[in-house]
């Protein structure tokens, strides 16, 4: 009778409790709530993150049609990626959308940025929703956080990859559009050097030009430099290496179109000069060169 | 293993086969000159296409086999050095300095003539 007359609320308070405690424990249970109610309110919360993204003036190089369209498939791939668990899927869709993005110059911390973001609205609206209960806050934040974490770290590695296999990519389209070997006489090669020369470079030339005097039965080279803008110790010892194995199968090489910069770096460095043939210009490189293989070029009429 | 030594008017020619040994090429060295002498050759082509590395003592030897037969009064020019070996000696700084060098046989036979012409 006294079990009667107490507050029916207080039992089912406890009830409540007991089973609150039975229900909400495995964390696959919580992130399905969270995730139901991520998709639930998918609009509104999509919305507010693109908000945010502008408010905070990232991926200004896209229009809002194009933000809207990525922010759609990237918050669905988020969500799917919290109730899977499958990142490789969000790491195939972090390096593909990288690929569109990279050419419009998106930056890093742009793409860092925006991911956090979404980060930050999700976690907010987790808060709202749960305002009521901190307990249950809590153990939704721990399922929660350690999942968007993950998902931050993949999509920001994937890009950074992508990124990193586009200029590995432009360095090697360089490194083949600049070097080029030219027969202007018979026994006459021109190698015209445009841009930064690293040491991986030089030695590519070398090996390039040597292979050419094979093949050419070429004497004399005239190696132009005027498009190089800097040489450090390195490229011109490598210069000097190029020099002595092209003597080693014949040929004389001359150097022109030494910049003064360049000039007194190899001086600084203490390069042996007498070691090397230079000249003035390409063209009086290549008078001196003629001259070598026995060539006189005599104007006969005035151009037409 | 013998470097044969080959004939040519004035001039004689050796052919290095791909795996001397050190003592093959002093065996060269003493052996030039002798040939050199008795012939009484204007010059000497060593012809190193089939070596596929030069090591510090092939290329030191080379070179005082061109000092020695310089002192005979004849010439001396190696042929055939390959781009990769070549590559592979400047940067171990062999370079052959004070020898002269040239692409191959039919270079070397040119560059002779040309020096024999101008010296006569």
């Amino acid at each position: 009778m006294a079990k009667r007359n107490e507050t029916p609320r207080d039992t089912m308070t406890l009830d409540n409790q007991v089973t609150e405690l039975a229900r909400s424990e495995a964390p696959s249970e919580l992130l399905r709530e969270l995730v139901s109610h991520l998709r639930q309110n998918r609009t509104q919360l999509r919305e507010e993150w693109v908000v945010r993204i502008t408010e905070t003036r990232l991926l200004t190089a896209m229009t809002k049609e194009e933000i809207f369209a990525e922010a759609t498939s990237v918050y669905d791939s988020y969500v799917e990626a919290l109730e899977t668990e499958a990142f490789e899927a969000l790491q195939a869709y972090a390096r593909n959308l990288s690929e569109r993005i990279i050419p419009r110059g998106v930056e890093t911390h742009e793409v860092v940025g925006i991911v956090l973001l979404l980060r930050d609205v999700l976690a907010r609206s987790l808060f709202a929703k749960y305002q009521t209960d901190f307990k249950k806050l809590n153990r939704i934040l721990d399922a929660y956080e350690p999942a968007a974490n993950r998902i931050a770290n993949t999509v920001a590695v994937g890009f950074v990859q992508e990124r990193e296999r586009v200029i590995r990519q432009q360095q090697e389209a360089i490194r083949e559009l600049s070097t080029p070997v030219l027969q202007v006489r018979e026994r006459l090669l021109i190698l015209p050097i445009i841009g930064v020369i690293d040491p991986q470079r030089a030695r590519q030339l070398t090996e390039q030009l040597l292979r050419g005097i094979r093949t050419n039965r070429a004497k004399v080279i005239v190696i132009d430099i005027t498009g190089v803008a800097a040489m450090d110790l390195t490229v011109a010892n490598n210069l000097v290496q190029t020099v002595e194995a092209s003597r080693l199968l014949g040929a004389t090489v001359i150097v022109t179109g030494l910049s003064p910069e360049i000039a007194q770096t190899l001086v600084t460095i203490g390069v042996d000069l007498g070691k090397m043939n230079t000249v003035g210009d390409l063209q009086g490189g290549i008078e001196q060169a003629e001259r070598l293989l026995g060539y006189k070029v005599e104007k006969l009429a005035e151009p037409r | 293993m013998e470097v044969p030594i080959l004939k040519q008017g004035a001039v004689l020619i050796a052919t290095f086969q791909a795996a001397l040994s050190d003592a093959d090429l002093n065996q060269l060295r003493m052996g030039l000159v002798q040939q050199v002498v008795k012939f009484r050759s204007r010059a000497v082509i060593v012809d190193v296409t089939a070596m596929d590395v030069m090591d510090s003592f092939a290329s030191r030897t080379l070179r005082e086999i061109t000092h020695m037969i310089r002192l005979r009064g004849a010439e001396t020019v190696i042929v055939g050095i390959q781009p990769e070996v070549a590559f592979a000696m400047v940067q171990l700084g062999l370079t052959l300095e004070g020898v002269a060098t040239a692409l191959d046989l039919e270079e070397g036979l040119a560059y002779l003539n040309e020096k024999f012409k101008s010296t006569n």
